[in-house]
């Protein structure tokens, strides 16, 4: 490489990162206060390329831009008044149920208004052509951008150091329980911070318009690149976040200068993974007090007596519906099965284990391209495949258990996505073994079992089985420990239980019954692709712990049962199904904060 | 007697009331921007097969599921599809992963699958099976109708940029494949594989701009075309470079390149106002009349996916899996794009595409200097096809 090619490089990724900082900025912002981790802060961004896009025409570039941030700001507001504020007591990560909902809306809200077609934006007027640096042409847009990052920053800086607002605002982010007992008014902090950081969103989308078109697949795209930023640069850190936009930006624009773009497609979750395990609060975060306030008074998980009597009934009646169903009905209950043990699976780590994963269809993937791999490229028989495949799925949760275990909060829930990730970009990229991004095809069940009626007694009889290993282990003395680990670390540690090495085999024990409803679902469908260890599936397992509530026992299956359902229903009989989903999910939680479950254990008898 | 004619004509009543069902299945939210003019093309078809009669004295009738755009979902909705509403056949899918799904499951349930828009070459050749027909013309088909043009430039130093996934990463080893045997003193001096819809233009043009390539030849399409054009035209990397992009004369993709629209790109695509065939003219007019809109690529497929289930029940007179299998084998029918056969060695359709050059006009895109490239003509030797094939 030539030097005039590093320093355009160098010039590329300081613009790349200035629009990273925008959006991570804002998002860094709203969970350092109101500790909510957003996962539609991508839909604000993607809303405010739309908005500053369609203003354009009649206003004009310039005028579009503050316009379409300030739209996107006060749609912040609204959505805080409306929505989050009611749910801020509900059990923790609720709020990343109704923001995910609030995804699912916004994206059909903007196909339904805007249309299908990319909306490519105009070029900023005055700075739409390109100078000469070092003999090549650069745009001259890239370097307003490059000015535009610092300037917010200073900005942003000037705020939280120089306002009162701004010390209320970092009071908060150190401490939310000593701000509000000092009198803070907390509700009127929390929307104007959620309201900024929308604004802050809107910013960069209206700003990306004369780099790429607005079009409906930027919000996931980008919300997994703001998060990895924040989480790098260490959560509600500003200044952190804008030294990890640039290190990241640079990172990206050098793989793709040395001719390694291929990494690119997950070079930032290797970075974030890195610096996680050598800094476990992020380059310039700082440990947080962030005792799961809700959590330590969770009663033990027991069956309340109304759960045990549903879940007789609902075994009776799985057992008997092939009597009298149709051959879909078996189809849609062996979906339900396999989403209901690993969402169970996943329950098992992130209730009573007290350990929130991003990741977990890392192994329920790995579960599924085990078998697949085995029987398509070692000719193991289907069935010894069932078998290994989940301890395939448990071997990756030893590996990455031992790290993630290490942190806690939102930083394990990153480790875990970052490690999901990584499982992801391998197998959409080792074509030879895992088939690349069309995956492994032909991945059926042997003869005997390839009946849909057969087929879905075996998955019954596995997932029940896995269930109730689980919810038994959960009452052992083991879920005990694990749950002592949980409500408080230091008098476990006392009392002899070494607190890593219980969260550690939880890990494993979930990631093995994830790695068997993985396979179960390879073996369902007949092909696995990179999808089933994709972030959306990790977030599907999410919603349904979540929905069913996650302080309860049989919550998960309730979730998985209602959410899969619904899936397929919604997207059956109604053409904007995301939204309608969103709709349904948002009702939810506002209506049963507690999840499906929490309704028969609402009231526990008063001991 | 009497009872008798009675019986048979109530047996005549009840089979020319049920209808022939077409199960048909898509990325409808995923992938919008494709699939809408997609539907409106097998919506076209259907009402006209029905205006005609239907087919065998029978209604034709699709039942249309949104896929998800995950094969998982995808294989549920088709398993709904067949066993619920007892569908006689599937048709659909947009990405090849899905799309691969489908097929599997056609294969294993022993229904016919007619794969509408998936572009991977694997889903007629290594993963191919006796179930499933594909109609769009394939990654390496369009990748080897732009060899001829490619080749006559006699330019040496090739560039390549692909998104990073399987079409791309085909298209690109058969470009290259192809253009070494067109012309062997070929060198390819740059390779760029951004992930899909997530291409870093600025860094990906200037590290194209530093190899100095002679020419280049990209598989983007969607987001990460418009964002490398517009990137590229700032910083004058097609100036004097000559690209090759497949897909890229699409309506849905060229459309929305409007004024940025880079002029000289050969590209494969479809020049839907300028073609003056009978069977296109008749087609666009039916089309524009029906949606008040123009028909894209996408609207072609859905509308001769149709027609060729259509002519696969009335050549085989019956909806019977094995039957239409038989029909489809070698069939010849009418499209938009002229006559196309389904090919006996892969069950590919030679439906084509046209090749052409971009070219703005009046702050639109469009495609000039083009030909008809007709499908037939850009496959590998039988014998290629066949160490591919394991049926």
């Amino acid at each position: 490489m030539s030097g005039s090619a590093v320093l355009l490089q160098f010039l590329n990724g300081l613009a790349g990162a200035s629009s990273l900082f925008l959006v991570a900025a804002g998002l860094s912002l709203i969970f350092g206060v109101s500790r909510i981790v957003n996962f539609a802060h991508g839909s604000l961004y993607m809303l405010g390329m739309y908005l500053a896009v369609w203003l354009s025409g009649p206003l004009g570039f310039w005028l579009a831009v503050p316009l379409a941030a300030l739209g996107v700001g006060l749609l912040g507001c609204v959505l805080e008044v409306l929505l989050l504020r009611r749910i801020y007591k509900a059990p923790e990560l609720l709020q990343l149920l109704a923001t995910f909902a609030l995804v699912l809306i916004i994206k059909d809200l903007i196909l339904w208004t805007w249309g299908a077609e990319d909306l490519l934006g105009p070029r900023a007027p005055g700075i739409a052509g390109a100078m000469s640096i070092a003999g090549s042409l650069f745009p001259q847009y890239d370097l307003f951008l490059i000015a535009v990052g610092p300037l917010v920053f200073a900005a942003l800086h000037l705020i939280l150091t120089r306002t009162r607002w701004g010390i209320l605002i970092r009071a908060a982010t150190q401490d939310r329980e000593m701000a509000a007992a000092l009198g803070v008014n907390q509700r009127l902090l929390f929307t104007s911070v959620f309201a900024l950081g929308a604004l802050l969103a809107g910013l960069g989308g209206a700003l990306a318009i004369p780099r790429e078109p607005a079009n409906l697949e930027i919000d996931l795209s980008l919300i997994a690149d703001a998060f990895v930023v924040v989480v790098v640069g260490g959560l509600g850190s500003i200044p952190g976040a804008f030294l990890a936009a640039l290190l990241i930006g640079e990172v990206k624009a050098f793989c793709i200068a040395l001719g390694y773009s291929k990494l690119t497609l997950a070079i930032e979750f290797v970075v974030m993974a890195v610096v996680l395990v050598l800094r476990p609060w992020g380059l310039l975060g700082r440990p947080q007090n962030e005792a799961p306030a809700s959590a330590l008074a969770a009663p033990p998980l027991r069956f309340a007596s109304i759960e045990k009597a549903a879940c007789a009934i609902a075994l009776a009646l799985l057992v008997a519906v092939p009597a009298f169903s149709g051959q879909y009905a078996l189809v849609l209950l062996t979906d339900i099965l396999v989403f209901a043990l690993f969402a169970v699976s996943l329950h098992f780590i992130m209730g009573p284990g007290g350990m929130t994963s991003f990741g977990h269809a890392a192994y329920f993937g790995i579960g599924a391209y085990a078998a697949g791999i085995l029987v398509l490229r070692s000719g193991v028989p289907a069935e010894i495949a069932l078998l290994l495949a989940p301890l395939a799925a448990a071997g990756g949760a030893l590996v990455f258990g031992w790290f993630c275990v290490r942190l806690s909060g939102v930083y394990m829930a990153m480790l875990t996505l970052a490690f999901a990730q990584i499982a992801w970009s391998v197998a959409f990229q080792w074509d030879r073994v895992t088939g690349g991004s069309n995956g492994l095809i032909g991945v059926w069940p042997p003869q005997w079992l390839s009946a849909r009626t057969s087929y879905y007694y075996l998955a019954l009889l596995l997932c029940v089985a896995g269930i109730l290993f689980l919810w038994r282990a959960l009452g052992a003395p083991f879920g005990y420990a694990l749950r002592a680990g949980r409500d408080s670390p230091l008098r476990a540690e006392a009392i002899g239980i070494d607190v890593r090495r219980q969260q550690w085999a939880a890990f494993v024990i979930a990631g093995l019954f994830a790695g068997l409803a993985g396979a179960l679902f390879a073996f369902s469908k007949g092909s696995i692709s990179p999808e089933t260890l994709s972030v959306p599936r990790s977030v599907d397992a999410l919603a349904m712990v979540l929905l069913g509530g996650i302080q309860t026992l049989t919550g998960p299956v309730w979730g998985a049962a209602l959410f899969t359902w619904l899936q397929d229903a919604v997207s059956r009989e109604i053409d904007y199904w995301r939204a309608a989903m969103g709709a349904v999910l948002l009702l939810l939680v506002l209506v049963l904060p507690q999840g499906l479950a929490g309704l028969a254990t609402r009231w526990p008898s008063s001991k | 007697m009497k009872y008798l004619v009675l019986i048979l004509l109530a047996l005549s009543g009840s089979a020319y009331s049920q209808a022939i069902k077409i199960g048909e299945l898509n990325s409808y939210k995923v992938f919008p921007a494709f699939l809408e003019p997609y539907k409106k093309g097998w919506e076209l078809a259907v009402e006209e097969i029905n205006a005609g009669g239907g087919l065998l004295g029978r209604k034709l009738e699709i039942v249309s599921r949104d896929d998800g755009g995950t094969p998982g979902d995808a294989v549920r909705a088709a398993e709904e599809l067949l066993s619920r509403e007892k569908a006689t056949v599937l048709m659909g899918t947009f990405a090849s992963n899905v799309g691969l799904a489908v097929a599997s499951l056609a294969n294993q349930r022993k229904v016919l699958f007619l794969a509408a828009e998936p572009l991977t070459d694997k889903i007629v050749w290594e993963n191919g099976n006796p179930y499933t027909f594909r109609l769009r013309p394939s990654t390496y088909m369009q990748t080897a109708m732009l060899i001829p043009e490619a080749a006559k430039l006699k330019k040496k130093r090739w560039a390549i940029v692909y998104p990073n996934y399987e079409y791309g990463q085909s298209a690109t080893a058969s470009f290259k494949k192809l253009l070494k045997q067109a012309q062997p003193d070929v060198e390819f001096v740059a390779e760029q594989a951004p992930p899909l819809g997530k291409i870093d233009a600025g860094a990906v043009v200037q590290a194209l701009a530093d190899a100095k390539p002679d020419a280049i030849f990209s598989s983007l399409f969607a987001a990460d075309l418009q964002k490398f054009v517009r990137e590229g035209n700032t910083r004058g990397l097609f100036k004097s470079t000559p690209v090759f992009n497949l897909l890229a004369g699409e309506p849905e993709y060229l459309d929305t390149l409007r004024d940025e629209t880079p002029e000289g790109w050969w590209v494969t695509g479809y020049p839907w106002s300028e073609i003056n065939t009978p069977e296109h003219r008749r087609f666009r007019e039916a089309y524009e009349k029906r949606w008040k809109d123009y028909p894209r690529a996408g609207s072609v497929v859905g509308y001769t996916s149709v027609y060729a289930v259509a002519a696969a029940v009335k050549t085989a007179q019956s909806a019977d899996t094995g039957k239409l299998i038989a029909a489809l084998k070698g069939l010849e029918m009418p499209s938009p794009f002229g006559p196309i056969v389904w090919r006996t060695i892969d069950q590919q359709s030679t439906m084509g595409a046209y090749v052409g050059q971009l070219a703005r006009k009046d702050g639109k895109g469009v495609m000039v200097n083009w030909r008809y490239a007709d499908g037939a003509k850009y496959q590998p030797s039988d014998q290629e096809i066949r160490a591919l094939r394991k049926d």
